[in-house]
């Protein structure tokens, strides 16, 4: 840091300062500033402001003056990651669906969830997201250099917005019929790109498919504050 | 019923209460009646009740308060770290902090070795049933 600048004029008690007026005017050398100018201060012209549009005044005045709400240019940040998951950690999922599997993480989107897969082939999840929050992270790690997933982001795992179908009393229960969604292959070739580099690499590490594939869940003198994860 | 581990200068101790919970100490002096002045060559030589003090059946050759170069030559020559690691309190703790430290991951790979020893185990039984029931 710099170091504290010298004042010119420092408070002797609250409101009483050690250099009277005209001496600070000196110190200051406001007269070498007005000599160099010729007598005057050295002064800039106002830049012209555009005039402003002439606006129509409003047809129509509320009967009560609406208060407008303070402004908030407040950006939240990414949530922040446990020091503990990295990309490649294998995580344990505690609720939902799945809870109780072990997957492996990916990266984490911008919205501050954790991308992860299964893999799919091997405990049956899909390409997800899953919150920070419900998840416990081992000190497994697996190698991801194979693995691209640069395209997935938030706006990946949005629902889709469906047409609007029509309200005829015949066509309401057929559209209860066809109500099933099947994901679009696109998607499916999405997971099966990125799960096939990751089974190369997992299937390295012995016995890491089966650990993936099994469930974890506590047995009989398992203490949670005492396990090394 | 005699005792067979007395507190004497140069037995070898075990800590187990306070900070140094799980430390190996020597005796190297006594205080007064419950109390003992203990050392050992990564700590500084204190005072420690005995109460906090689980004798060991390793003792070493030392004089009454030796100085610290002194204490560890006497600690090699005896071999105590060794002795203490071969004997089966020894051998004891040490798989406890093996099983402490594993991982996830290493729990199940265990799970998985236990079931296939059990497994190779059965079968040897039943074959000896076998051989006894013919």
């Amino acid at each position: 840091m710099a170091p504290k600048q010298r004042t010119r004029n420092p408070e002797l008690i609250p409101g009483v300062r050690k250099v009277s007026r005209s001496a600070m005017y000196h110190k200051r050398g406001l007269w070498a500033i007005k000599a160099k100018n010729g007598g005057k201060f050295p002064h800039h012209e106002k830049a012209v402001a555009a005039a402003p549009v002439a606006e129509k005044p409003p047809k129509f005045y509320p009967a009560d003056d609406i208060k407008k709400p303070l402004s908030n240019t407040r950006k939240a940040k990414p949530t922040k990651l446990r020091a503990s998951i990295t990309p490649g950690t294998v995580l344990i999922i505690l609720s939902g669906r799945f809870k109780g599997k072990r997957v492996v993480f990916l990266k984490q989107l911008s919205s501050g969830l954790l991308l992860v897969t299964g893999p799919y082939k091997i405990n049956g999840v899909p390409l997800r997201r899953v919150n920070q929050a419900y998840v416990i992270g081992t000190s497994t790690k697996v190698d991801l250099s194979g693995v691209n997933v640069e395209k997935f982001d938030d706006k990946y795992f949005a629902k889709q917005v469906e047409k609007k179908k029509e309200k005829t009393e015949a066509g309401f229960f057929k559209g209860q019929e066809e109500e099933k969604n099947s994901l679009p292959t696109e998607k499916k070739d999405d997971q099966k790109t990125v799960d096939a580099a990751l089974l190369k690499t997992l299937e390295t590490v012995p016995e890491l498919k089966a650990y993936l594939g099994a469930r974890f869940s506590l047995k009989a003198g398992m203490k949670p504050h005492e396990l090394v994860f | 019923m005699p005792f067979k581990r007395y507190v004497e200068i140069g037995r070898v101790a075990l800590v187990n209460y306070g900070k140094d919970y799980g430390r190996l100490v020597v005796i190297v002096d006594v205080i007064d009646q419950n109390r003992a002045l203990v050392d050992s060559p990564d700590m500084v030589r204190g005072q420690m009740n005995f109460k906090r003090l689980s004798l060991t059946d390793i003792k070493i050759d030392i004089k009454r308060v030796p100085n610290k170069k002194t204490l560890i030559a006497a600690m090699e020559a005896a071999d105590v770290k060794g002795k203490w690691e071969k004997s089966s309190w020894g051998r004891k703790l040490i798989v406890q902090k093996r099983r402490a430290a594993l991982n996830d991951f290493d729990r199940f790979k265990l799970m998985l070795a236990k079931i296939k020893k059990a497994g190779v185990v059965r079968q040897e039984l039943a074959k000896l049933k076998k051989e006894i029931a013919v």
